[in-house]
């Protein structure tokens, strides 16, 4: 199955043969490829380090950043800090979540967003904060929102034409 | 060059588009043939949110600083200020920009803001690593008892004594057998939801927490260091690599430091998004490379710890302050501060006050002088004060009466929370205290790593309490469950996550036992947060006819005409609280 891996991706793998304290650097630069650690990276990781590849899949669920799916276009990241959840951090995922019919962790359709909750992104003044792709927009109300999935729709719809 | 333009580019200044404030000046500069004689220097946030702040310094005019500029205001400050010399009034930063720096004691934040973090140039005009050059001339045992006399704890949370942590790594000895190897770990792993402070350290003068690393590993013989820095701030982790391979460069890191017979280097590690792993033997594990779980203590990792040897831990702030000390001696330090608790902290203030940011003041000044003082006091005076929650998800609520409490770690305990990182985010009436707490364990409930059964599946049991009351399925023994589960996690749990993640409850059931019978006898929730029992009407009494509900719905379900009252329908309404959040006069409940 390795095969479907591309060069730079079984390259960094074989890099990290034998080394200790490789494992999630490297997981983490396998999803900065991919978006997502596909289970092929598992299984050749799992050959290269000789570990099995129950404990990768340990690491890859216990910590949030890892993904086992592919993910859509633009990832929003909701505050739910404690700053976040007091200027009403919990109405904007929810709206989020109606508006795009998915619930936190899942993707839409059409692989234009995927959406997700983060506990705290340290912008505590600007609250509350969400961050689509790289871009973080701070004291979000709902209009607001509307007017950011538009801009990003229509940002995509462009680039497709 | 004798103009500076200082421009606040931090996360928080760059989302607020810093950027491009910038980019226009360079442009405006080299326009109008200024840029010889400026310098722009691009500078972590100062701690106060004012997108974009703007400081110009020239001999003629001094210092002014400007606020809220935007990108089209660029060229004409730099044809006012710049050219005709007269400062452009309408930007200048206000009272409330004076009043949050009055009162203010800037250690540890005092570059942030005012240097170049990318430029290691800048932080030696600044003093930078002018402690690294001192060190040499003592012996590492002056250098522990220098620290422990400056009565600098861990800023972290659990305040432990800095110097006895440093004394106890240097005694201990490596397994017989084995490599006489030693590690320094700084623990930027700042997971606390409403703490910021190590996030701006780091970018906004990152090379201070490496000197101090470097000071840590002379003083314990440590010579190799790990950053543990969360993934969730890559503006911090880009700007420590720049920072770690400046350092080298100049010879502040790597073989023979400053050509002594020292050496220390500095690896960089990203976490993975786990709370969990701010707790030290969990973090430790994390860069072994396995999942963040924490083992018990002892043995405590200043004797066995990373790869099995002795390992020193210490957190962003308390490594940003060393430097300091070893300057300016302890005496100084401990000059600072109240009786037990020395130095200043820095902390986090956020929330319904209104000057939010990093606030750093002595020890021992009063919660009250704080939100008061700096923070401006509330920002919706109407809405009126009700609670701070001090300490992140292993703090408490604390409540009017409270805000009288000198900030020291021992009087902070004494309330039922704790110091914690110094996140502090200021409540009004708009905030339910239930909800808090049943947020915070929701976010402790997710976060616990699942080894040790009270933290695992008691705090779960709490949760789910906790939701029924907010759900309006609340029973009069849910009070006391909580209380008696609550003090069990407390004595039983493995880390200090479960030891501590119970406070929140804690804390306001001890002080907003009020909300709690409203919430279980009376179904209502007077915040007009908990969704169980909200019942989206329109009060008459409290309704004033404006129509800002009308505006704020995001799909028309209220129906409102000029000088009539507002009113929801129902088949519409999506439930999202934009009405509720926005009447100025908490009329719908």
């Amino acid at each position: 199955m390795a095969a479907r891996l591309n060069p730079t991706a079984k390259k960094l793998i074989r890099q990290s043969r034998n080394k200790k304290d490789a494992l999630i650097p490297l997981l983490q630069d396998i999803q900065a490829i991919y978006g997502y650690v596909p289970s092929e990276a598992v299984d050749l990781i799992a050959k290269e380090l000789s570990i099995f590849p129950v404990e990768i899949y340990g690491i890859l669920t216990f910590y949030t950043q890892f993904y086992l799916t592919a993910r859509g276009r633009y990832t929003i990241k909701v505050c739910q800090g404690t700053a976040c959840h007091v200027m009403g951090g919990k109405e904007i995922l929810d709206y989020l979540s109606d508006k795009l019919g998915i619930r936190k962790g899942e993707t839409t359709p059409d692989g234009m967003f995927s959406l997700e909750r983060v506990a705290c992104l340290g912008c505590c003044g600007m609250a509350p904060v969400i961050v689509v792709g790289s871009d973080f927009y701070g004291r979000c109300s709902i209009q607001k929102i509307d007017e950011l999935l538009d801009k990003y729709r229509s940002k995509r719809a462009k680039k497709v034409k | 060059m004798d103009i500076k333009i200082l421009i606040c580019m931090g996360t928080s200044g760059i989302s607020a588009g810093a950027e491009e404030v910038a980019r226009n000046f360079e442009s405006e500069l080299k326009q109008r043939k200024l840029a010889g004689k400026c310098r722009v220097i691009k500078t972590g946030d100062r701690g106060l949110f004012r997108d974009t702040l703007v400081d110009i310094i020239t001999p003629e005019l001094g210092r002014i600083t400007y606020e809220y500029v935007k990108p089209g205001d660029v060229a004409g400050i730099v044809e006012k200020h710049l050219l005709e010399g007269k400062p452009v009034k309408e930007l200048q930063a206000g009272e409330d920009y004076k009043q949050f720096f009055s009162g203010q004691n800037r250690i540890v934040l005092s570059n942030c803001g005012e240097i170049d973090p990318e430029d290691i140039d800048d932080y030696t005009a600044h003093n930078g690593y002018n402690a690294l050059k001192k060190i040499f001339n003592m012996t590492p045992e002056d250098m522990i008892e220098e620290i422990k006399k400056s009565g600098l704890k861990g800023r972290g949370g659990a305040g432990f004594l800095t110097g006895l942590k440093w004394e106890f790594c240097r005694k201990a000895r490596c397994p017989q057998g084995t490599d006489d190897v030693k590690y320094v770990i700084c623990n930027a792993d700042e997971g606390d939801p409403g703490a910021f402070m190590d996030r701006s350290i780091l970018e906004g003068d990152p090379h201070s927490a490496i000197e101090g690393m470097i000071i840590a590993g002379y003083a314990t013989g440590a010579n190799e260091g790990y950053v543990y820095c969360r993934a969730e701030y890559p503006l911090a982790i880009k700007r420590l690599i720049r920072t770690i391979s400046q350092a080298r460069k100049k010879g502040f890191l790597g073989k023979s430091i400053l050509g002594s017979s020292f050496s220390f280097d500095i690896n960089i590690k990203q976490g993975a998004g786990a709370f969990v792993c701010g707790e030290e033997t969990a973090l430790i594990a994390s860069i072994e490379g396995h999942r963040g779980i924490p083992m018990p203590r002892p043995p405590f990792p200043a004797q066995k710890g990373l790869w099995g040897k002795p390992t020193l831990i210490n957190n962003v702030e308390t490594l940003a302050n060393v430097r300091h000390i070893i300057l300016k001696g302890a005496q100084w330090f401990s000059s600072i501060g109240s009786e037990k608790s020395k130095g200043t902290k820095v902390f986090a203030l956020a929330g319904k006050v209104k000057n939010t940011g990093l606030v750093e003041v002595p020890m021992g000044t009063t919660i009250r002088q704080l939100i008061y003082g700096p923070g401006g006091g509330m920002a919706d005076k109407k809405a009126g004060f009700k609670g701070v929650q001090i300490g992140g998800p292993s703090g408490g609520c604390l409540s009017e009466e409270l805000l009288d409490t000198p900030i020291d770690y021992e009087s902070i305990t004494g309330t039922g929370a704790i110091m914690g990182s110094g996140g502090m985010v200021v409540m009004d009436a708009r905030t339910c205290m239930v909800d808090m707490a049943r947020f915070f364990l929701d976010f402790t409930v997710t976060e616990s790593c699942g080894k040790c059964v009270p933290c695992r599946v008691g705090l779960k049991r709490m949760l789910e309490v906790l939701e029924d009351i907010t759900g309006g399925r609340g029973k009069e023994e849910h009070i006391d469950f909580l209380q008696e589960m609550g003090t069990n996690i407390k004595d039983t749990a493995l880390c200090g996550l479960g030891n501590t993640a119970p406070n929140p409850v804690l804390t306001t059931l001890r002080y907003f036992s009020d909300e709690y019978q409203a919430h279980i006898k009376d179904r209502a929730c007077t915040s007009h947060v908990c969704l169980g029992l909200l019942k989206f009407e329109v009060m008459k009494d409290k309704c004033v006819k404006c129509g800002i509900c009308y505006k704020a719905c995001p799909v028309g379900a209220v129906d409102w005409k000029k000088k009539e009252y507002a009113k929801i329908n129902k088949d519409k309404c999506i439930q999202c609280k934009a009405c509720i959040n926005a009447c100025p006069f908490m009329a719908i409940e």
